[in-house]
Formats: C-alpha cells, sequence, structure tokens
C-alpha cells in the first residue's frame, strides 16, 4: 500500500486556485522531490498536507496510511505521522523548546497508544538528537526559535523531525537560507532519518539540496499541476536549463 | 459638619470625630472634598471606561467583624511574615517580628507613633480621587508598617486585605494602609485582596520609600466574583529608591486600580508591571500615572491582559515628565489579548513630557492569538486547545517573570496558571 496517495488534487487560497489537479503516490521509504518555478504550488501543496486552515480543498483525495487525510485537523495528521518542515519555522515567545518537544512527543506517543516519556528518557534523547545536529543545551532552553538565526530555526526543524520520527517527512524550502555548511548539517540530519518505512518529500526550488538528499524521483510542478516526473537526473537538467519550458508549456 | 454627611453616596455613617485632632481634619476635609466632587460621572474623563452605575445604586453597610479568606495554596506555602485585617481592622498581628519591622495596628489613633501620623494622609492625593477621600473619612481600623532605617527583612511581608459581604445589603470596608520604607531599607510586601460574598472593597494604600531604599510590591487582586474593588496605590519615592510594583488582577465583579507613583527624588527606579484576567462579565480597569519630578529617574510599565466570554479590561497609563526631570528614561507597554469575539479593551496611554532630555517610548497592542503560532504547535501534534492554553501561558509568564523575587514570581505564576486552566483551555474562538 502506498503511503501518500494524491488524486486529482484541486486547491484554492483565498478563492483563487492554485493547485489545478494533483497526482503523487509515493510508496513507503521512498524520497520524492518536488521541483518548481516561485509560484508553482509547491508550498501550497505543504501546507495542504498539513492540514492549515485556509487551504481549501476544491476536489480530489489524499490518503495517508490508508486513512483519509482530508478528514483530519492539522494535530490528527501531525500525530497519525505527517511532519512538516516549515520554509519559515515560527518563533513561539516564553514556550521553552523541551516543553514544546515534550508536549509534541507526547502527544504523538499517546496517539499511537504508548505511555508519556519520563523527564530522563526525553532528556537523554534530546541530547543525543540535538548532538548529531549541533544544537547546544543552551539553545534546547531557548524559547522556540527565538533569536535563532536562519540556520538554527532550519536545524531546529530537523531535530523536531528527528525526536518525533514521522512516517512521512515534507521539507519546504528547507535548504533556503541555508549556507554550504549548514546545508550539510541539515542534509545530513535528513539522511540520517531515512529509513526503510519513512518517506520524505523534498520541495526545493533549487538543485543543490538535491546533491545531498538525493530523491528516488524528481516531480517538476509549475501553474498547479505536475508537468514532468523523471529519477534524479531531471533535477540536474532543471538546474541547466531553467523551468522556462514548463512556465511557457502551461 | 452642618451638612448631613450620611446623605452623601456609599456613606454608611456619621463623621468618626473621637480621634486625635490631626485624624478628624484628615477625615473633615476628606468628607468636605467627597462632598463637594461626588462620585464619577459619565463625563468624568478618568472615568469614561469604567461606568458606576451598578456601584451607586448601592445601599451599603458598614462592613464588620470577620471576614474568612483562604490564601491560594501557592501564597499558603510562602515562607512570610503574615498581617490579616479583616474588614479593614487587623485581625491577626504576627507573633515575632523581624528586627526593624514594625506593625502598627490603626485602631487607636491617639497612640500612634510619630512616623504615622507624620506620613498618614500625606501620599495619598483626595483632592480629584473621591473613593480616596472617601475612605479618608471613613476608614475603621488599617495598618501601618515601618521597615526602620537599613533594615533587610528576609522573609517577605503578607498583608491579607479580606472583606465580607453580608447577607441582605451589600457590605463596603475601606482598608486603610500606610507603608513606610525608610532610607536604605528593602523588603518585599505582598498584599493579597479576597473576600467572600457581595461587597465593595475600598483600600488605600499609601507607600513611602526613603532615599536609597527599595520596596517590592507584589498585589494579588482576587475578590470575590460579586465584588468591587476600586483601590488607590500611591508611591512616593526619594533619590535613588526603588519601587518594583506588579499587579495581578483576576478577582472581583468591576475592579479599578489606580496606581499613582511620585517621583519626588532623583535616580528613581520605579516599575509597575501588572497582568489581568478576565472571564464571564468581569471589568478590569488599571489605571497609571507616574509623576517624574526630578532628573534621571526611570519608570517601566508593562501590563498585559487576558479577556475571554465578555470581559472588558481598561488600560489608562499617564506618565508626566516635568520640566526638571531631564533624562528620564520611560518605557510604557500595554498589550490586551482577546480570547473571544464579545471581550473588549480600551487603552488609553498618554504621555506629557516638559522636559527636552528625555526617553519615553510607549505603546499598545490588541490581538487574537496568533494563527501562525497556533498552526506551528498543531502541526506538531499538539490539540488546538492545548495549543491555545501554551501560547496564552506564554504570554502572562513574560509579564510574572518580572517579578524579581524568586518565590514570589512562582506563586503568582501558579495563580496565574490555575485561572488559565478554569478559563482558557474552554473557552470559544
Amino acid at each position: 500500500m502506498a503511503l501518500l496517495e494524491i488524486k486529482d488534487l484541486h486547491a484554492e487560497v483565498d478563492g483563487k486556485p492554485i493547485l489545478k489537479g494533483i497526482d503523487l503516490t509515493i510508496e513507503p521509504g521512498e524520497v520524492h522531490a518536488i521541483m518548481g518555478p516561485n509560484g508553482s504550488g509547491k508550498s501550497t501543496l505543504s501546507y495542504v498536507l498539513a492540514g492549515r486552515d485556509g487551504y481549501e480543498v476544491t476536489g480530489g483525495s489524499i490518503k495517508f496510511d490508508g486513512k483519509d487525510l482530508l478528514e483530519m485537523e492539522a494535530d490528527e495528521r501531525a500525530v497519525a505521522g505527517i511532519f512538516l518542515a516549515f520554509q519559515y519555522p515560527v518563533e513561539l515567545p516564553g514556550v521553552g523548546g523541551m516543553t514544546f518537544l515534550k508536549e509534541a512527543l507526547n502527544a504523538r506517543r499517546k496517539a499511537a497508544g504508548e505511555d508519556e516519556i519520563d523527564a530522563m528518557g526525553f532528556l537523554k534523547l534530546v541530547r543525543a538528537k540535538a548532538k548529531t545536529l549541533e544544537i547546544t543545551d543552551e539553545m534546547l532552553k531557548r524559547a522556540v526559535n527565538v533569536g535563532f538565526s536562519g540556520g538554527e530555526k532550519k536545524r531546529n526543524e530537523i531535530l523536531q523531525m528527528a525526536v518525533l520520527e514521522p512516517m512521512l517527512c515534507v521539507l519546504d524550502e528547507t535548504d533556503s537560507g541555508l549556507d554550504i555548511d549548514a546545508l550539510k548539517i541539515v542534509s545530513d540530519g535528513v539522511n540520517a532519518l531515512r529509513a526503510e518505512g519513512r518517506s520524505m518529500l523534498v520541495i526545493t526550488h533549487y538543485q543543490r539540496l538535491l546533491n545531498h538528499i538525493v530523491p528516488d524521483k524528481v516531480h517538476v510542478l509549475a501553474q498547479g499541476k505536475i508537468r514532468r516526473t523523471g529519477g534524479k537526473e531531471l533535477a540536474l537538467e532543471l538546474e541547466q536549463k531553467g523551468y522556462a519550458d514548463f512556465v511557457e508549456a502551461a | 459638619m452642618s451638612t448631613d454627611v450620611t446623605t452623601l453616596p456609599l456613606i454608611t455613617g456619621p463623621l468618626d470625630d473621637s480621634g486625635p485632632h490631626w485624624l478628624v481634619a484628615l477625615r473633615r476635609s476628606a468628607i468636605a472634598r467627597y462632598g463637594q466632587i461626588g462620585l464619577p460621572g459619565a463625563r468624568t474623563e478618568a472615568w469614561k471606561f469604567t461606568g458606576l452605575n451598578a456601584l451607586k445604586a448601592l445601599q451599603p453597610v458598614a462592613a464588620e467583624g470577620p471576614a474568612p479568606a483562604a490564601l491560594p495554596s501557592s501564597l499558603a506555602d510562602l515562607d512570610r511574615t503574615e498581617v490579616r485585617l479583616a474588614n479593614g481592622r487587623v485581625e491577626a498581628l504576627p507573633s515575632g517580628l523581624p528586627n526593624g519591622v514594625e506593625i502598627v495596628p490603626l485602631d487607636d489613633p491617639a497612640t500612634v507613633p510619630g512616623w504615622v501620623r507624620e506620613n498618614l494622609g500625606s501620599v495619598s492625593s483626595i483632592d480629584a480621587y473621591p473613593f480616596a477621600a472617601l475612605n479618608a473619612a471613613q476608614f475603621t481600623g488599617g495598618v501601618a508598617i515601618r521597615i526602620a532605617r537599613g533594615v533587610m527583612p528576609d522573609a517577605p511581608i503578607l498583608l491579607s486585605i479580606a472583606t465580607s459581604g453580608d447577607d441582605g445589603a451589600t457590605a463596603i470596608a475601606h482598608p486603610r494602609v500606610l507603608v513606610v520604607v525608610e532610607d536604605g531599607a528593602s523588603a518585599d510586601l505582598v498584599t493579597v485582596h479576597q473576600g467572600s460574598g457581595a461587597y465593595m472593597a475600598n483600600p488605600v494604600t499609601e507607600i513611602v520609600v526613603g532615599t536609597g531604599a527599595r520596596l517590592s510590591h507584589s498585589v494579588l487582586q482576587a475578590e470575590a466574583v460579586e465584588a468591587f474593588h476600586v483601590a488607590m496605590t500611591s508611591v512616593r519615592l526619594a533619590d535613588q529608591a526603588t519601587y518594583d510594583g506588579f499587579v495581578l488582577a483576576t478577582g472581583a465583579r468591576l475592579a479599578r486600580h489606580e496606581v499613582r507613583a511620585e517621583l519626588a527624588g532623583q535616580r528613581v527606579d520605579y516599575r509597575i508591571n501588572g497582568v489581568y484576567l478576565g472571564a464571564d462579565s468581569q471589568h478590569h480597569d488599571l489605571t497609571t500615572f507616574i509623576d517624574h519630578a526630578q532628573p534621571h529617574g526611570s519608570s517601566h510599565e508593562m501590563v498585559k491582559g487576558v479577556l475571554t466570554g465578555r470581559s472588558r479590561g481598561v488600560f489608562q497609563g499617564k506618565i508626566l515628565v516635568r520640566p526638571d526631570a531631564q533624562k528620564t528614561d520611560g518605557f510604557q507597554m500595554n498589550r490586551a489579548l482577546l480570547l473571544s469575539r464579545d471581550a473588549e479593551v480600551d487603552s488609553k496611554p498618554e504621555l506629557e513630557i516638559y522636559a527636552d532630555d528625555v526617553k519615553c517610548s510607549h505603546g499598545a497592542t490588541v490581538g487574537e492569538l496568533d494563527d501562525d503560532q497556533l498552526f506551528y504547535l498543531m502541526a506538531r501534534g499538539i490539540p488546538k486547545a492545548r495549543a491555545r492554553a501554551l501560547l496564552v501561558e506564554a504570554y502572562v509568564l513574560e509579564a510574572i517573570a518580572l517579578i524579581a523575587r524568586a518565590p514570589v514570581r512562582e506563586a503568582f505564576t501558579a495563580v496565574a496558571a490555575d485561572w488559565l486552566s478554569r478559563h482558557v483551555a474552554g473557552a470559544e474562538e
């Protein structure tokens, strides 16, 4: 059974159609990349998957792990195993990073019928994952994303992903605003999470991220539709030729 | 007095002229003033956001006798020196006061020490403040606290001010408090307003902070749900004095707390921060006045409100910088979070600056919970109600964090958290 099955998905924002018939199937363990020019609907797709208010699905269906995703609230989708790494992670002044992570992890455990994690076990788990992402104790103690640099915010997203161990990771322009070193740390963090049962949807404008996170399939999204699908070599082709063909073709 | 004072609104009995001359003089001038100005009307600028019709309709009787009130558990656990006022009178004095701390009931004004005579009525202006005048004319009992020169008691002094409602008519109490922190002394004072039944509490607190002295003063207004609470706190600060004030308001059906500060000395550090939490049809009014009279003073004011149901919040903050008060550094911020469509807030900052070399900033924000923040929390699996509670708690705790003394801060945090658990998790959008 496919982990994610999107069929003829139409969605609009403020009454404006953005997604105009997306078909996409991701099998367990696969890494798919979605590339496309600005305004093609990449971020809209990620928000629709995560269940954000204001992104209205007007047609089609999404099945996740056999369930009707569109019937679920954002928090239900998260505990069911969907994780969206935000393009612009949100600052939460006054909400401690550790409190936040613990709330999130326990929500996921509760949904899976597991007990809440004990304080010591939690601390050990987070510290171990944080270390590989070069996230210090001091950063963990701060309020969520407050005072973080762009790169620190992105690393913090990957830390959350590592702690929550989702089934589907949606990475929305995770490479934006990262320098080469930060890109390497983040990519290593993502690659460490690649596993047989875990799928990834990597959304990016540029090919460079895909040098580090090598996809099984690459899709080109333009004007609300997937225009072409290929292997990892398609990303290289796009890097050379740009998106002009797809924009004109539409 | 030739006129019958008992015909004036909210007056419960004739003027008590049995006391010493200085006190009778104070009461007489107060009642005369009260008779002239009367209660504020709808066109009184200082009261335009806080209507008093419900209060004016009262035919109160004097609150008397015991006033049972249990402290919130977090405060009950606090290591403290406790003084209890019941319906204005000292009910219990602590045994064994710390050295240099004097606590004097004012029941027998003829015997009060000189420092009480000198200071009582000297800080609280009655000119334009009918409720302060009413208190001065009618208070029974009361308490005066002195921290002697250079003394720094370890434990906070906790002043519990309780009022009990009468079965028939609404009871009214006028608790009177004087706090004198002498030169170089430093103390922590926690005031808790509580009560039971339907009543009106009209407390007046006068605070004198001497040269180089410091008072941190945390006030919890947790009056009964049927209560009216009209409070005046007046502070006078000498050179290099510090007043670190905080007001947490959760109680009363209608509350007006006015805090006035006269920065009479140079290099004064004055802080008045606070949080009001409103539910149902509660009305919270926090009105502050900061009078920068001398150079190099600083004032810091951060007030945050959370309003649910049909509750209403009012913030009025005036900062006056007089011509001599050069190098004044003033900061004022008022923020309100509206958690229901029917909640309302009025915010009125007012800066009046006559000195040319000052730094003053002020701002006000009113808003709902941030959708981006809510979605971010939900996208991590946190249910909406819990996500809201987390965000509101963070918002409130940012202000409570300004209470410097850890045990007091933790106690107030627990009071706020308790309120949030009862009023926010289930609140409508």
